[in-house]
């Protein structure tokens, strides 16, 4: 017995997480963009294409349910469905950060730029590699590169630290910056729960071909 | 994934805390958790062979009191073979030649100064179709008792109403005791069955398929009272339904046929939580994933 419409099916979610996957690292790509070049536009449209996010995630799940229900996946099918359910809300996270980004961009567009974003950028980028090389990783059931991808976390708090101290020197050298620094924390804050998420989905990649759970990044914040 | 652990991790840090944890009523032994209950049952190179043809060669496995061990594999690969070593059910079977030593409670019930009928008196054995005696429905359970020598009218009743209710059977029998058992319908013939089992108080309960003649409806019943008796007896049941296996065993042993390879081995043998998600072998990967079989 070859159960092929079935793998075809498991293949199917797979495709869909990935497919959400590169629709989250767009999203954060954008919200940088937007807020670097005060486009209203682009972050509308970022606040607008999460809803699509929202919706693939519930679509994936339903799918999933509806695999475990009529096909009673066992082993590593079953663990490829319960990873393919965590690490499509933990997307669907992750797109809600950078359609926040997307708002702080927004908010931020009629106000003069505080200063040159330098680090910022550097973070998403960072996290952005991350969540791509972990998307990779689950594509090649690769645990070693998935523990290597959660030591960048560490670059990317070590980021956030620098930023927080250095917009804090803003808030406390002129008041008149505390509304726009803060503003910006919180787009460091929304780039630094990203890079957590994927080590979340390192995890279920190591979960996915040794089967257990490990806890594989304790983040400083 | 940093604030919580996962079941596993909790119970490992904290033994004491898993014996409170309970899934409807049942009690939870998440995976990893040691195993606590003593070994009933030892299988020691246990080999079957009819004529020249190996049935089942050097299985080595321990079972567990007051746990459900599921034997599973592809058609052929000796689970049945196995099975009927426990209680010497090959001796009936002229050309079988069984090796190797199964103990029961320490003592070894192959040995020629061990009486099968007796070993079948601590090992009883339910089959894969309903097979009531030609006879009343309180007769098919005090058969047993009687032939143990028990006799008195009340004590006989007493223990059939007992038997008939640990198999969940008693409402549905109370006033049919005189009728024939085989008006019963399937799931309730097999539930006698158990019954007729239970009257002489064995220790371990073996179940060849005890299922596969019944609808969706009668199995869960079935698989709900195998839950339920395994709080005083030890059950092993060979089952080709590996939900069934997943559902209601402890363990899980998984055997495969010579056509791969080997004749009637045991490839893996663990808690059934882990054969299920995360097998070590990947011949039982393959198996229980639908890859073959």
């Amino acid at each position: 017995m070859t159960r092929t419409a079935f793998e075809r099916q498991l293949l199917a979610v797979q495709e869909d997480m990935l497919v959400m996957a590169g629709m989250v690292e767009t999203a954060i790509e954008r919200g940088i963009e937007a807020l670097k070049t005060r486009n209203v536009n682009l972050a509308q449209r970022i606040i607008e294409d999460d809803l699509k996010i929202n919706r693939k995630r519930y679509e994936t799940e339903d799918k999933c349910l509806e695999l475990i229900a009529t096909q009673q996946p066992l082993a590593s099918d079953l663990r490829t469905i319960v990873s393919v359910l965590h690490i499509t809300v933990d997307l669907e996270r992750m797109g809600d950060h950078a359609e926040g980004i997307a708002k702080i961009a927004l908010m931020l567009a009629d106000e003069p730029p505080l200063k040159p974003y330098i680090d910022i950028p550097r973070m998403a980028q960072t996290a952005n590699d991350m969540l791509m090389g972990s998307i990779e990783a689950f594509k090649d059931r690769d645990p070693a590169r998935a523990r290597a991808i959660c030591d960048q976390d560490d670059e990317v708090d070590a980021l956030y630290e620098q930023v927080y101290r250095e917009l804090l020197t803003f808030m406390i050298n002129d008041p008149r910056t505390i509304q726009r620094a803060t503003y910006l924390i919180w787009v460091a804050h929304n780039l630094e729960r990203i890079a957590d998420r994927v080590t979340n989905i390192c995890e279920r990649v190591v979960y996915l071909v040794e089967g257990h759970i490990e806890e594989l990044n304790v983040s400083k914040y | 994934m940093r604030e919580t652990t996962t079941p596993g991790q909790a119970a490992r840090e904290d033994g004491a805390h898993t014996a409170a944890v309970s899934v409807g009523g049942l009690p939870y032994r998440p995976a990893h958790a040691p195993e606590t209950a003593p070994v009933v049952l030892r299988l020691d190179n246990v080999a079957v062979a009819y004529g020249e043809r190996p049935a089942v060669q050097d299985v080595t496995m321990d079972i567990y009191k007051n746990r459900i061990t599921a034997l599973i594999g592809p058609s052929g690969c000796g689970k049945s073979s196995l099975l009927r070593c426990v209680n010497r059910m090959n001796d009936l079977i002229h050309s079988a030649k069984v090796t190797g030593r199964v103990y029961l409670d320490g003592v070894d019930i192959n040995s020629d100064a061990v009486d099968p009928v007796q070993a079948r008196r601590h090992v009883g054995m339910v089959f894969q179709k309903p097979n009531p005696f030609p006879m009343s429905v309180r007769e098919n359970v005090a058969f047993g008792p009687k032939r143990q020598g028990m006799s008195g009218r009340g004590r006989l009743n007493e223990i059939v109403e007992k038997a008939l209710r640990s198999a969940a059977l008693w409402d549905e029998v109370a006033d049919k005791m005189d009728q024939p058992g085989t008006v019963l319908s399937g799931g309730q013939q097999q539930r006698l069955c158990i019954a007729r089992v239970l009257a002489v108080r064995p220790e371990i309960i073996l179940m060849d398929e005890p299922c596969s003649a019944l609808d969706p409806v009668a199995t869960l019943k079935i698989e709900d009272l195998m839950r339920e008796l395994a709080r005083d007896y030890t059950i092993v049941i060979v089952t080709h339904n590996m939900q069934q296996a997943a559902r209601v065993s402890d363990y899980t042993a998984f055997m495969l046929a010579s056509e791969h390879g080997v004749n009637g081995r045991l490839i893996e043998y663990g808690a059934t939580n882990e054969i299920f998600t995360n097998p070590k072998d990947k011949r039982t990967e393959d198996y229980i994933t639908g890859s073959f079989g």
